[in-house]
C-alpha cells in the first residue's frame, strides 16, 4: 500500500464544486486511501453539493469503491470468458484455498485482498492473474503459488 | 512549442517533422499491446534502450526505440519489428535483447531462431505471415508503427489531416452527407447507421437550439474483447480526431470518453493526448484558427459493465448510478444534461477521419453491402494464432478462425465460436442439422433454411448474417471453443456474469437471469427435466420482450442460440446425466491413467481433499468418493497422467 500521501483537502481542491464530479472524487479517494472512509464519504458530499444518500448509492453501485479498507496485495484473477475456459476458476479456488478468504474479500490481517475481474483484455495469454501491477499470464496452479509466495 | 493558426501553419508543421526524419533512421519498435505488456514487453523495450545507448554497438546512428501499441499477434509477444530491414522478431525475452542488438542491429545479420515460423516456414516480415496476410489494417493502420505517446509521430503518420479537410472547406452538411453514403455502423455492437444518428442530433439542435455534446464509448466490457483498448493506447489521436470532425459538423463545444477503469493504461494514454493536441491548438479554443472551438474530457468508468449501454453511461458522466432509462428519447434526441448528444463507440470515431479523408465512395466499396469498411476482432480462445485482427467485413468464418488464425491447435476438433460477448450467440462451427420445430424460432432471428450457409464457417461476418444465426457482431470479440469446452457451462457462465452485472433497475432482467440461471445450474448437475428446456426458452423469450435495456434485451442469446445448436449436448446433461466435454463438475470423474503416471507425487501435494495416494514413482490412484472435482490435479501433473471421464 503506497503512503497516503495527497490529504483529502487537495483531492478536494482539483474538482470543481459540482455533483457530476462525485464520480471522479470517489475515484481518487479509493485510489489515494485504498478505500472509502464514511469520514470522506461525508466530506466528498459537501464538497460536490451532493446528498449523502446519492454519492451512498453511487460508491456501492460500482464495483471500483470499496467501503472497507483493502489489502496491501491486490489479486486479481481474470475469469473473462478466455480465461473461463482455460481454467481461471481452478485458479480463483487456489486463491481462495490458499489465502483463507473467499472471492472479494479481505485477509484480517489487511495484507491480500482477493478479486475476480471480468477481462484485463489479455485474452491471448489467458488464464491470467494480475498480482498488484503485474500480470501473470498463461497461469496455473503452480505459477500462481510460486507468484504468490513471494509476497510473503 | 506554439498554437498552429490556420491549416497551412499545420500542413508545414507536419512537412517539417517528416523532413526532419531520416526514413533509413533505423527504429526498433517494442509492441507494448496488452498482450505483449503481459509477458514483460516493458522490460524487453527497457533492454533494448540501455543495450544501444552502452558503447559496445559501433554503428553510424544509434536506433531508436519506439515503444508502440499492439501489434496484434499476442500469442506471439512480446514482438519486435525492426526498420528499415522491417524484420520481425517474435517472442522477445529481455535475455534475446543484447544479441539482438549486437547481431542484427551491430552487424545486420538475421537471428533465425526469433524468426516466426510454422510447418517449416520461416517468415522474415511480419507481411508475408498468414495471421497479417489476409487483413486490411485501416483503422489500425498507425497503431503498433507510432508512439502513442508522441503527437508528432502522429503526425508524421498523417494525423488530424482529416480534420483539417473538413475545416477548410467541408459544410457540416457535406460531412454528415459522407459519413451517411459511406454506410458505416456502429461498431460498439448495435449496429446502428452513424450518418443517421448525426442527422437526428443536428435536426433536434436546430428545433432547440443550444449545447449539443459528442460522446466517445470506451466502456470496453465484453469480456474477451480488447480492439478498443487497442486503438486508446495505439493511436489515441485518430480517436480524438474522429471526435473533432463530429464536433464540427455538429456544432458542439464539449466532448467527454467514457473509459472503463480496468483500463488505466488507456486513460493515461488518452490524457496525454489530449494535452499534447490542445498545447498544438488542435484541441481548444480557435482550433487551426477555424472559429471551431472543441475541447474533450475523459471520463473514468467505475466498474459496472451497464454502463457500456449508452443511456447509462451518460447518466455516469452526469455522476450518477448508471441505470438505464427507457429509450426513446434516444440520446440525440435528450442526452447529456437533456441536451441532444451523439454517442458511438471509440471504434466508430477512429473510422471517421478516414472515411474523410479518402471518400464515402471508398469506404462504402470496402465490406459487403449493408456492412461496409472493416472491422477489427480479438481472435482468442482455442484457436492457434490469437491476437487482434482487422478484416473487412463479410470474410467468412473460416477464413478469420482457420486462416489468419490456424485453427484449433492439437488434435482438439473445433467445435464453436462464440461472437458478441454475453449479448451474442454460441454458433457452430459445422452445419447442424436442425429439426423443423426449431424453424418456429422466428424471434431470435432464425431465418427458414435457405438462408443458411451449407457450412457456418462459410457463414460471412457481418452484421446481418450473425444476427440471421441468432448473434450478434458486438463489438468484436471471437473466442474459439473445442471439443473440450462444454456449451451449457458456457451459457451458465454468461448467464452468471450477467446475472451480477445487471443493474437492478427492471424486474425482467433482474428476476429473468436469475431463474435461467437456476434452469442452467440444475442443467449443470445433470438434474432437470426436458421440458424444462421449453421453459427456460420461453423465459428467455420473456426478457427479450420484457427488459428496459439492451443488457437484458440480448441476455438471452447465449442461452438459445446454445439450445438451438447444441440440444444433444443439454440433452446429454439432462437424460444421460452426463457433460460430454467433460466440464460440468457434477457429472465427471478424475481418474489416473496408471500407464502414464511416473509417481513424481505432485498430484499429491496440491490435492487440497487429501483423496490421491500411491507410492513414491509407482502409479497413483484417485479417491473419486472423497474428489472434489477442482481440477488441481490434472493443472499439475507434469505428463498429463490425469483423465476425466
Amino acid at each position: 500500500m503506497k503512503k497516503s500521501q495527497k490529504t483529502i483537502e487537495s483531492i478536494l481542491a482539483g474538482y470543481p464544486r459540482h455533483p457530476q464530479n462525485l464520480i471522479g472524487l470517489l475515484q481518487d479517494v479509493q485510489a489515494e486511501y485504498n478505500y472509502i472512509s464514511p469520514e470522506h464519504l461525508a466530506l466528498i458530499c459537501d464538497h460536490v453539493g451532493a446528498p449523502l444518500t446519492q454519492a451512498w448509492s453511487v460508491a456501492t453501485f460500482y464495483k471500483s469503491f470499496s467501503l472497507e479498507p483493502r489489502g496491501e496485495h491486490e489479486i486479481k484473477v481474470c475469469l473473462g470468458t478466455t480465461c473461463h475456459l482455460k481454467g481461471g476458476n481452478r485458479l480463483v479456488e487456489t486463491c481462495e484455498r490458499d489465502l483463507g478468504v473467499a472471492r472479494g474479500q479481505t485477509t484480517e490481517d489487511l495484507r491480500f485482498t482477493l478479486d475476480t475481474v471480468n477481462c484485463l483484455g489479455s485474452c491471448a495469454l489467458a488464464p491470467v492473474v494480475m498480482v498488484d501491477e503485474d500480470y501473470l499470464g498463461g497461469a496455473n496452479i503452480r505459477s500462481l503459488k510460486k507468484r504468490l509466495s513471494k509476497l510473503e | 512549442m506554439a498554437k498552429l493558426k490556420s491549416v497551412v501553419e499545420l500542413e508545414a508543421y507536419r512537412q517539417d517533422l517528416q523532413s526532419g526524419q531520416d526514413p533509413h533512421w533505423p527504429v526498433v519498435r517494442v509492441c507494448l499491446g496488452p498482450g505483449c505488456l503481459a509477458q514483460g514487453a516493458d522490460k524487453v523495450a527497457r533492454a533494448f534502450k540501455t543495450a544501444i545507448k552502452s558503447k559496445r554497438l559501433k554503428v553510424e546512428v544509434k536506433p531508436l526505440v519506439k515503444e508502440t501499441g499492439c501489434q496484434g499477434f499476442c500469442s506471439q509477444g512480446t514482438l519486435v519489428t525492426l526498420s528499415p530491414s522491417n524484420l520481425f522478431y517474435v517472442q522477445v525475452k529481455p535475455e534475446d535483447v543484447p544479441e539482438i542488438v549486437d547481431v542484427t542491429l551491430g552487424r545486420g545479420e538475421v537471428l533465425e531462431r526469433l524468426l516466426y515460423s510454422d510447418n517449416g516456414a520461416r517468415y522474415r516480415s511480419a507481411g508475408e505471415i498468414p495471421f497479417y496476410k489476409r487483413q486490411q489494417k485501416i483503422i489500425l493502420k498507425n497503431v503498433g508503427l507510432i508512439d502513442p505517446l508522441d503527437l508528432h509521430d502522429a503526425l508524421r503518420a498523417g494525423a488530424y489531416q482529416s480534420l483539417a479537410k473538413a475545416l477548410s472547406g467541408m459544410s457540416a452538411k457535406e460531412i454528415i452527407q459522407t459519413i451517411t453514403i459511406s454506410g458505416l455502423r456502429g461498431r460498439g455492437g448495435g449496429g446502428f447507421p452513424t450518418g443517421y444518428k448525426w442527422r437526428r442530433a443536428l435536426e433536434t439542435t436546430q428545433d432547440n437550439p443550444g449545447e449539443v455534446y459528442i460522446v466517445g464509448n470506451g466502456d470496453e466490457g465484453d469480456p474477451g474483447a480488447f480492439m478498443d483498448r487497442a486503438i486508446m493506447e495505439g493511436d489515441p489521436h485518430t480517436v480524438l480526431e474522429g471526435m473533432a470532425i463530429g464536433a464540427y459538423a455538429l456544432g458542439a463545444r464539449q466532448g467527454y470518453i467514457y473509459v472503463r477503469a480496468e483500463y488505466p493504461f488507456a486513460i493515461r494514454t488518452l490524457n496525454l493526448a489530449i494535452e499534447q493536441a490542445r498545447r498544438l491548438g488542435l484541441l481548444g479554443k480557435n482550433i487551426l484558427g477555424a472559429g471551431f472551438d472543441f475541447d474533450i474530457q475523459i471520463n473514468r468508468g467505475a466498474g459496472a459493465f451497464v454502463c457500456g449501454e449508452e443511456t447509462a453511461l451518460l447518466a455516469s458522466i452526469e455522476g450518477r448510478v448508471g441505470e438505464p432509462v427507457m429509450r426513446p428519447p434516444f440520446p440525440v434526441e435528450r442526452g447529456l444534461w437533456d441536451r441532444p448528444t451523439v454517442i458511438n463507440n471509440v471504434e466508430t470515431w477512429a473510422n471517421v477521419p478516414h472515411i474523410i479523408d479518402k471518400g464515402a465512395k471508398w469506404y462504402a466499396n470496402l465490406g459487403v453491402a449493408n456492412s461496409t469498411g472493416t472491422k477489427i476482432f480479438s481472435l482468442v480462445g482455442k484457436v492457434k494464432n490469437s491476437g487482434l485482427v482487422e478484416v473487412p467485413m463479410g470474410i467468412t468464418l473460416g477464413g478469420i478462425v482457420e486462416e489468419i488464425g490456424g485453427g484449433v491447435p492439437g488434435q482438439d476438433r473445433f467445435k464453436a465460436v462464440q461472437t458478441g460477448g454475453p449479448s451474442g450467440g454460441i454458433i457452430p462451427y459445422e452445419f447442424k442439422e436442425m429439426p423443423t420445430d426449431e424453424l418456429k424460432l422466428d424471434k431470435v432471428g432464425l431465418q427458414p433454411r435457405g438462408f443458411l450457409p451449407v457450412e457456418f464457417k462459410d457463414l460471412p461476418v457481418d452484421f446481418d448474417s450473425l444476427v440471421r444465426v441468432g448473434s450478434i457482431m458486438g463489438s468484436g470479440g471471437m473466442i474459439v471453443m473445442d471439443d473440450h469446452d462444454c456449451v451449457v457451462d458456457v451459457a451458465r457462465y454468461f448467464l452468471r456474469f450477467l446475472q451480477e452485472e445487471s443493474c437492478g433497475k427492471c424486474l425482467p432482467c433482474r428476476l429473468g437471469l436469475k431463474g435461467m440461471k437456476e434452469f442452467l445450474d440444475r442443467f449443470s448437475k445433470g438434474q432437470g427435466a426436458r421440458e424444462d428446456i421449453d421453459a427456460l426458452e420461453s423465459l428467455g423469450k420473456a426478457l427479450m420482450d420484457g427488459s428496459l435495456c439492451g443488457l437484458g434485451r440480448t441476455a438471452p442469446n447465449p442461452v438459445l442460440t446454445s439450445i438451438r445448436y447444441f440440444k444433444d449436448e443439454y440433452l446429454a446433461h439432462i437424460v444421460d446425466h452426463k457433460c460430454p466435454a467433460g466440464v460440468c463438475r457434477d457429472l465427471i470423474t478424475y481418474s489416473i491413467n496408471p500407464e502414464t503416471c511416473n509417481g513424481c507425487g505432485l498430484c499429491v501435494k496440491n490435492c487440497p481433499e487429501a483423496c490421491i495416494s500411491g507410492k513414491k514413482k509407482k502409479a497413483h490412484a484417485i479417491d473419486a468418493a472423497a474428489c472434489i472435482r477442482c481440477g488441481a490435479c490434472q493443472d499439475v501433473c507434469p505428463v498429463d497422467a490425469v483423465r476425466v471421464a
